[in-house]
């Protein structure tokens, strides 16, 4: 079926709430009321990369953190990892990679403990089927007041891991082209060591509530947005997971390498981005697989499938059983993302505490320069999968070119389909659509957490509008909503 | 009494992004704040609330939270809030009533919640700089501000 021909009944839902960021879904109906497909669109356009440009390298790093202020240290990171390259630094001394590293298990830590606790778990706690009203955050501290309060206490400790590592809790300037401009003092390690423990336990338990969720609905978990697909991460050379860097791997619906350990430099042979009319946010695809094929999933459950190991103890013991679930074949069940999340956070604590223990944090030897090259690619495994940044500067080090494909744009096809799947199931053949139906095409897109935001959020704006097209694909209706806080009048 | 006059505890969280111009009031208002140095005052900026925001101004007797505001009062406008568990939450998107619900029900936090709201009008290009309208507004909400805060710590002393 031809989708871009306009005649199809089109259903719009909106706001898809407690995903990061703005986003729509439409669902286009067939004559016979069947779901023909489902789209995920995103409806605010970034700009970014002309933003970057014509400032000078070493503001990259901090100007990037502007694109996001849940998780600025990933891209904050990845921007310092391209300059890197273009600063000749092609190895960090130990303390300042240590300490990047440190920085960025604080930020995943963070960020997927905030996705788990706050906003997904309504969903595990409470099943999709309950009513909106029910399925809050607020429902969850009045029911599970202890859970709520250690997300909101283990998300602080990442956050006080990013204020040591990098200068501030938000928008720090840690990580420099070459390396990184403090250490961690012996004080500072003391403080962080003081709760470790605590995180641990705490991020095991995160794990068994995913776990547990995961296998008592595993009919359901089986059932819903469960579809083939290929998975791309950065695996270490080993096939360990690292989060911080290594090579390219993608792996096939059924286990198969499609490429492994590729520099990222030359990520541009082996990934392509499709731009669709609908939506702001580009396709990426492998190249050698073609655009209609070569789609792939990124983030905690691909990062999962594709990695031999984890090299932390707890974390590694949990993803023997997260493999065995699919006797070693690769897991593509949307909603075992939330499980695969939690195995992540208990490795970062893992990280966190190993390296408060390396005494290489308190080294001297902070940053390195080099030959100097004029373009340089920077990626890390960030919270939400895959995140590139691709930069170009010229002889007098203003930055000409920048490009980024970040974790949800990697993802924009798996969302597309998991939110096709669910139409399909949950809403075929109907001619309204209930608030329970609502609620599984929010699950659908939440699963894969993604971050729709550019980070304006004024106050008694939310910039999400509802658009209503008939059959023929024109415009009827537009109308935009706003967050429930009552706006004193003009 | 006389024990909180100068110590009145307040903190004052100015929140936006100040690469999309006129998104970055709160956070201007919340730096031109700090420069007064004004007793009892802990000032923070951030891009948005976030759910350990709830944790720290249960620390505090009053918090001010300040945001641009696209529509509403001009210049500016401030009001006291209330917990709400009905409000929306987000990761991104938190209201303020959405932290004071949580500081309250996960920390049994008292404290008294104000927002104030700076009318802003450009917020659609990547650029750091206010708005010509907006600078004015900020200016006559600082005054205001200000004033207030040193005005609340008086009222407080005398309650």
């Amino acid at each position: 079926m031809n989708l871009d021909k306009p005649k199809t009944r089109i259903v719009e839902i909106e706001p898809v709430t407690r995903v990061e960021g703005h986003g729509k879904v439409t669902i286009h109906l067939d004559d016979d009321n069947n779901v023909a497909e489902a789209r995920l669109h995103i409806v605010e356009f970034r700009g970014f990369e002309r933003f970057i440009r014509g400032r000078l390298l070493w503001e990259a790093p901090v100007i990037v953190q502007r694109l996001c202020g849940i998780c600025p240290v990933s891209h904050h990171i990845a921007a310092a990892k391209a300059m890197d390259v273009i600063v000749g630094a092609d190895a960090l001394p130990p303390t300042a990679e240590k300490m990047r590293r440190l920085m960025h298990y604080g930020q995943v830590m963070q960020s997927n403990v905030l996705h788990f606790f706050h906003l997904s778990s309504p969903d595990l706690l409470f099943g999709f089927d309950a009513p909106r009203g029910k399925r809050n955050i607020f429902n969850v501290i009045k029911e599970f007041p202890e859970l709520a309060k250690q997300g909101v206490l283990m998300r602080k400790y990442g956050q006080e891991v990013i204020l040591h590592t990098a200068g501030k809790k938000i928008h720090g300037t840690g990580a420099i082209p070459g390396g990184i401009n403090k250490n961690l003092s012996l004080q500072e390690r003391d403080l962080l060591l003081q709760d470790i423990e605590q995180m641990k336990v705490w991020a095991k338990g995160a794990v068994d509530v995913a776990k547990r969720y995961t296998l008592e609905h595993l009919s359901q978990v089986e059932q819903f947005a469960n579809f083939n697909s290929s998975h791309l991460s950065l695996v270490r050379e080993d096939g360990a997971l690292d989060l911080y860097h290594g090579g390219l791997r993608a792996t096939d619906a059924a286990g198969n390498i499609i490429f492994d350990h590729v520099d990222y430099q030359d990520f541009n042979d082996y990934i392509m981005e499709e731009v669709r009319p609908w939506s702001y946010m580009k396709f990426p695809f492998i190249k050698s697989r073609g655009s209609l094929d070569g789609w792939y999933r990124v983030g905690p459950l691909s990062r999962l499938n594709n990695v031999a190991f984890i090299d932390t103890p707890l974390a590694n013991a949990e993803h023997k059983e997260f493999r065995a679930l699919t006797h070693n074949k690769p897991n593509h069940m949307s909603l075992a993302y939330h499980w695969a999340r939690m195995i992540e956070v208990l490795h970062c604590v893992e990280k966190i505490h190993e390296l408060l223990l390396d005494p290489d944090l308190q080294g001297a030897d902070l940053r390195v320069t080099g030959e100097r090259r004029e373009e340089g690619v920077g990626v890390i495994e960030a919270p939400r999968g895959s995140l590139f940044h691709h930069y170009k500067v010229d002889k007098n080090d203003q930055i000409t070119y920048c490009n980024l494909i970040v974790s949800t744009t990697h993802n924009n096809n798996g969302m597309n389909r998991a939110v096709t799947d669910v139409a399909k199931k949950y809403l075929g053949g109907k001619k309204r659509i209930t608030e329970g139906m609502l609620n599984h095409v929010e699950v659908a897109v939440r699963a894969y957490d993604p971050c729709l935001s550019c980070a304006t959020h004024a106050l008694g704006q939310m910039p999400l509008t509802v658009e209503l097209f008939d059959a023929d694909g024109a415009l009827i209706h537009s109308n935009s909503q706003h967050m429930g806080q009552d706006i004193p009048p003009d | 009494m006389m024990t909180k006059d100068i110590n009145l505890s307040t903190l004052v969280i100015g929140y936006g992004n100040p690469g999309r111009q006129d998104d970055g009031l709160g956070p201007a208002c919340a730096d031109r704040i700090a420069e007064l140095n004004l007793s009892g005052v802990t000032v923070e900026t951030n891009y948005q609330l976030t759910v350990e925001d709830a944790l720290e101004l249960s620390r505090y007797q009053q918090v001010v939270f300040i945001d641009a505001s696209l529509r509403g009062g001009k210049p500016f406008f401030l009001q006291q809030i209330e917990a709400d568990d009905e409000c929306q939450m987000g990761s991104h998107v938190l209201s303020p009533q959405a932290v004071v619900t949580l500081s309250r029900t996960l920390f049994s936090a008292d404290t008294e919640a104000f927002l104030m709201g700076i009318r802003g009008y450009a917020f659609d290009r990547f650029e750091e700089a206010l708005s010509p309208e907006a600078q004015l507004n900020l200016n006559q909400a600082l005054d205001y501000l200000a004033s207030w805060l040193q005005s609340r710590g008086k009222y407080r002393d005398h309650a």
